[in-house]
């Protein structure tokens, strides 16, 4: 039964009519305690053309490491799909020293199969951390590659202000279903990522 | 009809009471390109929202070599696009053989009171599937009679040149330099057919 107010249709078949309704689709949240690793294995799919990931107090528990991310094709075993990537970071300290914009030749892959680093030198203080944001598109597409792109504020071991933009392309036509998100060592010791989908 | 609930109105007259939670990232339309020439949006574009934002997926251009993926405003629902801009560009790139890094500002790239389509990718063309773009541009505020527009964009591109596969993260902001209210918008290659992809606009609250 549909719900229609002076001619405007609000509800229909079980959903608000476009237009009254977020499209920015919550799908799942993920806390990490602990977590070796946080995997997103589900909700991943044609869906949604469009897939955010939102990182709130990624707390490492080791000092000085990276945090970092892949993709497992659908049907595939194991995290290790191709990427090439980009990464350019500002960084500050709080002291005020050694202000910089750098391309980072180390944090980017070509044609690699690793995890891709979202920010590095993480520390573990309790005043240090990761936050952050990843864009993927179009993950269950089987012609074309898949973008991503993101922007993650971390503050380094050495009490750095880090602002690292990281963008690239998993080169698979297959789709994506599954991502990985962990550090370098050690565990996610808490933090939350959560899955939206873009209607 | 209206639906009152403990004595709270939540629908009247067509529309949620303004006191009802609503969502904040509203699509307003979705358009797929297919050999299409360009892809205009000219309605829902009004002092409805704060700001809209297109998305654009897998953008894949139907012409091969020095073709990029571009937009420009309209001022008058979609006659004519050219509204004079001035802006940014910057981008880091990388290459599949790991040979080949950068990250700089574009100053061939940008516009000065410039009416031409505004570049919103490095060169992409048509040879293999892995080259096409995703990304985002945010508008402010179009309908506004008083300010200027400002606009952030970001693209993810894959492409083919001189030989190399390579990876573009661009970035491209700046502003319509008119206190017109912009009511329609249009992306297009700036050579041939958008072959394939999906436009999206939203509206944000």
């Amino acid at each position: 039964m549909g719900l229609i107010s002076n001619g405007t249709t609000i509800f229909d078949n079980g959903s608000m009519a476009s237009g009254f309704s977020d499209d920015l689709k919550f799908i799942s949240k993920a806390t990490a305690s602990a977590s070796l690793s946080v995997d997103i294995t589900s909700g991943i799919d044609s869906t949604y053309k469009e897939y955010i990931f939102m990182f709130n107090n990624i707390h490492p528990s080791n000092d000085d490491i990276t945090f970092h991310f892949q993709a497992n094709a659908s049907g595939g075993s194991g995290f290790n799909e191709t990427i090439t990537s980009t990464q350019f970071r500002a960084t500050h300290g709080e002291d005020g020293s050694s202000a910089s914009l750098d391309y980072l030749t180390g944090a980017d892959q070509a044609q690699g199969t690793s995890y891709q680093l979202l920010a590095g030198s993480v520390g573990s203080d309790n005043d240090q951390g990761v936050s952050g944001y990843l864009h993927i598109f179009n993950p269950a597409d089987t012609t074309f590659v898949k973008h991503f792109f993101g922007a993650f504020q971390s503050i380094a071991h050495s009490n750095r202000c880090n602002y690292q933009q990281v963008a690239g392309y998993f080169n698979t036509t297959s789709a994506l279903d599954e991502f990985s998100f962990k550090f370098s060592s050690g565990t996610v010791d808490s933090g939350d990522i959560i899955l939206f989908g873009v209607s | 009809m209206a639906v009152v609930s403990g004595g709270t109105t939540l629908i009247d007259n067509g529309a949620l009471d303004a006191g009802v939670p609503t969502g904040s990232l509203i699509l307003l339309s979705t358009q797929t390109a297919s050999a299409s020439a360009s892809i205009s949006f000219t309605s829902d574009i009004d002092s409805t929202y704060d700001s809209y934002v297109f998305k654009f997926i897998n953008i894949h251009p139907g012409t091969d070599w020095n073709n990029w993926f571009a937009f420009q405003a309209s001022t008058n629902g979609g006659s004519s696009y050219g509204v004079t801009v001035t802006n940014t560009a910057f981008r880091p790139y990388h290459n599949e053989a790991g040979s080949q890094t950068g990250l700089n500002y574009l100053d061939s790239y940008d516009q000065a009171q410039s009416t031409a389509f505004i570049r919103l990718c490095e060169d992409t063309s048509s040879a293999n599937a892995d080259e096409n773009l995703s990304g985002t541009i945010q508008i402010f505020n179009p309908s506004s009679t008083t300010f200027v527009k400002h606009y952030l964009g970001r693209s993810q591109t894959g492409i083919s040149k001189v030989g190399q596969a390579y990876t573009v993260d661009w970035y491209g902001a700046g502003y319509f330099n008119t206190t017109s209210a912009i009511n329609a918008f249009q992306f297009k290659m700036n050579s041939g057919n958008i072959d394939d992809g999906i436009i999206k606009m939203y509206g944000v609250k």
